[in-house]
């Protein structure tokens, strides 16, 4: 449905974006393995022992696994109480994992010495939600930039501006917004002032934090425009971490659906949004509004993702779950291929075969 | 100002015609000078029938919908304009007719549950007392009107729940109560201000479903205002499409989302991503270039028209005045016989 | 060079609030049009700034020197306002007290000493109270813990009495031919000490808000030390309530120096303060000589409650839910 009344970008740069692309496509760049993260979110001592109470722990993020190649947009889709932030943060070493390991290029960011940490904290970069509070109101927009670009050393004195003139420019803001300060931007620049901060250190991976899920769909659709050509100019791996199933489809190459902590779906994009393999995908994608949907009635599962703290047993999901079985409330599904998704589903035959 | 948007001709006689809004200005004056979030609103939503407010931010929806409440907050006040419910006018009215109004005739339902229901009651006895307050009924029957209201909404072990706070339910379910909050009282109209922004995409398919099913079955209208073009497409019958405090365009829902007459709506439409299995996979999402203007700088003519792919000289000059064709409305000189 | 993207764009730069410039902004902005529009503050205003040039010019406008024992004339004592004095015939404008020190000079030096102590004694307590508010609200856990104890105990102890104590503790220590000298930096000391609680909490809970932000881990993500981002990145936002618990307790200040002082353990007898004048004129007050103790105490009052007044008007102005 593109208005060709509207000026897209134009396309000269494939070629060189070609050239520049990265001649090792298509190895692992992040590894994920049994990656877990536990809060005790119990009440205070005193608290505990007045009412006799035991210890809560929430179990965020439970034994996730997954693998992202380089050069590719690896999408985290999951609703609340998914993990997704929570593995974001710990890909990228702002928190550290309860169990399991995340391997960028062979260094765990959790473990590596300083040196190795700080070479490694040049090569990931992330881009934050609210475009409100991811800037530092006080600081000109020229330091918020600078402020990598000084902690890498990889400019100094005149050379920064320059070079943070440069960025301003590679994401559609001129060179002399430098000197302002963040509020006097709208939303959809202060992202795009985070992304420049966030290209300023020449990062290999890029996680994104629901980068657009606070901005109106038509500045949505040019930071999502702005990712997709820099991802292509620079040869930048993403990992996209959204709930909205439709910006998914239009940037992710593979895609892994959390539920609860768990990853119990991962699949390329044609895969998943033509056979699905788990049910509680299939719900998601049922759920999501389509702009042709008129009058459209719900295959819903009647239920809610339930409180994170004491989850369903066995399979989480089961409760709401239209292909359950008894088995599905007392084991939890191994990991398995199933139709081109890696799936944790007893039943994904049936779910796979359910879709024409 | 111009011609009164809203009315387009549909054949309806006038008693299915439920809330009539012509020409609403809403002011707020501040020491830089009058600010007009609304400038020029105009629609008409019937019985049964379910009107989209569809805009970005800053569009002037929820003023809108604040309006017709009469609860725009000082120094924001109705500057033009009128605002009618089933032939009476009411944005001239008290704030104790006003009261009167509100939850007997017009319901609403608000983004953030959580600020919807009062913590400190149970929501047996929020939705009770709302009933009292406005029907002529016993203790007893308003308990009876409360248990049924949330059965009629989908809260299972509706008895048991009747007593239970409202942090004891999950977000979803809250909205629900939200829902059957504004309805018990048996109004005539809903405004439904982002009801599902704040929940999961899989409750909010269910709580749209709900509000759609419930409204239509007892023939109350809404006016359901948000940024979410796919819950348009699903959950309404007509739609208005809000731009910098004017309507767009106002025609049924079909009509304006696949064969858009104003230039805006048809740039929201392309870059709005969609899971459609009918839309090509990494087509390029179109780009609006630039962003809404904010209140202090709403351009000359056409609020529009700096973006705008289509923009003619005049569109710089002049306001456009609404065009009628056939079951829609738009605002553009592109429709204008000039 | 890759080309641009930009949509908002006309000509060179791209579209953004407008912004005119610095001066102009100032005049401009919403303090000052507030400032403007209230009389109280300007008032205040005034009245703080003129006594604050007074003390500051006091060596230049003061008549005499009182705390010079050798330009004192005993038989001047007692002068009356608007007086001659007995002994050497000098006009003193409001009077002397019993050692014949002219009451509008001391008042002069007293105010100078009381604002230099006010001023240095609220900078120390800003000082530490900001520290430790920051590194409570960044660090929580038990750091956290263990900073808010020690604040609400000290809390539970008025304000004089911890002066007093530490006063008394540092008197002791100090062998007795410094304490003339150190009177002063012990006085900033204990009145400091007393007041930085205030400072903390409330950076402290402004603290916490801001490090859950987002800069703050995109800070993190470069590899900034906690120290960095305490100083750089946190304080300009936590600054705000800074300045107006600044000025409440700068009059606080001042009031607990005159009352340590009228206590007879401030300021040293050489070097007077508001205080001490105050301590001397409540002793004649009912015999007659009522202009010791009405002109400085005049003097403190417009002093403190001009300072709180526009401590008042500041945090009224910079609340962002008034705007």
């Amino acid at each position: 449905m593109a208005d060709t009344a509207y000026k897209t970008a134009d396309d000269t740069l494939s070629m060189a974006g070609q050239a520049l692309a990265r001649s090792d496509t298509g190895d692992v760049l992040v590894e994920v393995r049994g990656l877990t993260r536990r809060f005790d979110v119990s009440s205070a001592w005193l608290n505990r022992v007045v009412r006799r109470e035991g210890k809560r722990i929430l179990t965020a993020v439970d034994e996730v696994e997954f693998d992202v190649r380089r050069g590719e947009t690896y999408a985290l889709v999951g609703e609340s109480g998914s993990g997704k932030s929570t593995i974001a943060k710990m890909v990228v070493g702002l928190l550290e994992p309860s169990a399991g390991r995340v391997r960028i290029d062979g260094t765990d960011p959790a473990r590596a010495e300083r040196a190795a940490m700080r070479a490694l904290r040049r090569r990931i970069q992330m881009i934050f939600q609210d475009p409100y509070a991811s800037l530092n109101p006080r600081w000109r927009v020229a330091d918020i930039i600078g402020e990598p670009i000084r902690m890498f050393d990889l400019a100094r004195g005149d050379a920064v501006g320059k070079r943070v003139g440069e960025l301003l420019e590679q994401v559609g803001l001129s060179a002399g917004d430098a000197t302002k300060y963040p509020h006097e931007f709208s939303g959809g620049q202060r992202q795009r002032i985070g992304i420049a901060r966030a290209l300023a250190s020449e990062p290999e991976l890029i996680v994104c934090d629901e980068p657009t899920s606070a901005l109106d769909v038509s500045v949505q659709a040019q930071v999502l425009n702005l990712m997709r050509d820099l991802q292509r100019d620079l040869g930048l791996t993403y990992l996209f971490i959204t709930h909205d199933l439709s910006v998914v489809r239009y940037m992710a190459d593979t895609i892994g659906v959390l539920y609860l902590g768990r990853l119990v779906e991962s699949a390329s994009r044609e895969t998943l949004f033509t056979r699905p393999a788990h049910p509680y995908t299939r719900m998601l994608l049922d759920a999501a509004p389509r702009l042709d949907g008129f009058g459209r009635v719900h295959a819903t599962d009647g239920g809610e993702v339930p409180d994170p703290i004491d989850p369903p047993s066995g399979c989480h999901y089961h409760p709401r779950c239209a292909f359950r079985t008894e088995r599905c409330e007392r084991e939890y599904p191994p990991k398995r291929l199933v139709g081109g998704s890696e799936v944790a589903c007893f039943e994904a035959e049936r779910v796979v075969a359910r879709v024409e | 100002m111009n011609a009164t948007i809203g009315n387009e001709a549909t054949g309806n006689t006038d008693d299915d015609v439920l809330l009539q809004v012509q020409d609403l200005v809403v002011e707020i004056p501040t020491r830089h000078g009058t600010l007009r979030p609304v400038d020029g609103v105009g629609f008409t939503i019937r019985r049964g029938e379910i009107l989209g407010v569809v805009g970005e931010s800053g569009a002037g929806k929820s003023i809108t919908g604040a309006a017709i409440i009469g609860l725009l907050d000082r120094p924001a006040h109705i500057a033009g304009g009128s605002v009618t419910l089933a032939g009476t006018r009411i944005d001239g009215l008290s704030e104790r007719e006003l009261q009167r109004v509100r939850g007997a005739r017009i319901g609403t339902v608000f983004q953030d549950p959580s600020t919807s229901l009062d913590p400190l009651k149970s929501i047996g006895d929020q939705l009770a007392e709302t009933a009292l307050a406005h029907l002529p009924i016993s203790r007893g029957e308003a308990r009876e009107r409360a248990l049924q209201a949330l059965i009629d909404v989908g809260i299972p072990a509706a008895a048991e729940r009747l007593d239970a706070w409202p942090h004891q339910f999950s977000g979803g379910m809250r909205q629900r109560v939200v829902i059957a909050l504004a309805l018990i009282a048996e109004p005539e109209l809903v405004i439904a201000d982002e009801p599902t922004t704040a929940l999961d995409v899989s409750v909010q398919a269910q709580v749209l479903t709900l509000l759609r099913r419930l409204c239509t079955e007892r023939g109350v209208g809404v006016m359901l205002v948000t940024h979410d073009m796919g819950v348009i497409a699903e959950t309404t019958d007509r739609v208005a499409v809000l731009y910098a405090g004017r309507v767009a365009e106002i025609g049924p829902t079909r009509r304006v989302l696949t064969d858009a007459a104003h230039p805006y709506t048809r740039g929201l439409m392309g870059s709005t991503p969609d899971t459609s299995p009918a839309r090509d996979i990494g087509d390029r999402l179109v780009q609006i270039p630039g962003a809404m203007p904010g209140l202090t700088a709403i351009p000359v003519g056409c609020a529009f028209h700096p973006r705008c792919p289509s923009a003619m000289s005049i569109c710089a000059m002049r306001e456009p005045p609404v065009t009628v064709l056939g079951d829609t409305a738009v605002r553009c000189w592109l429709h204008e016989d000039l | 060079m890759p080309p641009t993207r930009s949509d908002d764009k006309v000509g060179d730069t791209t579209v953004t609030v407008p912004r005119p410039g610095r001066l102009s902004r100032a005049w401009q902005s919403d303090i000052a049009w507030s400032f403007r529009h209230s009389p109280v503050a300007i008032v205040a205003a005034i009245v703080f700034f003129t006594l604050v040039f007074a003390a500051l010019a006091a060596p230049l406008i003061a008549p005499h020197t009182p705390f010079d024992p050798a330009t004192l004339n005993l038989m001047d004592g007692f002068t009356p306002p608007m007086g001659e004095g007995l002994g050497s015939g000098s006009l003193y404008w409001l009077g002397t007290d019993d050692q014949g020190r002219d009451v509008f000079s001391t008042i002069l030096y007293g105010m100078r000493l009381s604002l230099m102590i006010g001023l240095a004694a609220v900078g120390f307590a800003a000082v530490l109270g900001v520290s430790l508010g920051l590194i409570a609200g960044y660090a929580g856990g038990w750091v956290d813990a263990l900073i808010m104890r020690i604040a609400d105990i000290q809390l539970t102890f008025p304000s004089i009495l911890v002066a007093l104590l530490i006063f008394g503790v540092a008197r002791g220590l100090l062998p007795p031919e410094s304490r003339e000298q150190m009177a002063v930096w012990v006085l900033i000391l204990s009145i400091g000490l007393s007041e930085w609680v205030q400072f903390a909490r409330t950076v402290r809970s402004s603290a916490m808000v801001e490090a859950k932000k987002d800069y703050v881990q995109a800070a993190r993500l470069v590899g900034r030390r906690p120290v960095a981002i305490l100083f750089r990145h946190l304080l300009p936002n936590v600054m705000g309530p800074v300045l107006v618990i600044g000025t409440i307790y700068l009059a606080l200040a001042i009031i607990t120096e005159a009352t340590l002082s009228f206590l007879g353990v401030g300021a040293p007898p050489t070097s007077p303060s508001l205080g001490t004048l105050i301590n001397i004129g409540q002793d004649y007050l009912f015999s007659g000589e009522w202009w010791i103790l009405l002109f400085p105490s005049l003097t403190l009052l417009a002093l403190a409650l001009s300072v709180n007044l526009l401590g008042d008007w500041l945090r009224d102005v910079l609340n962002p839910k008034l705007r």
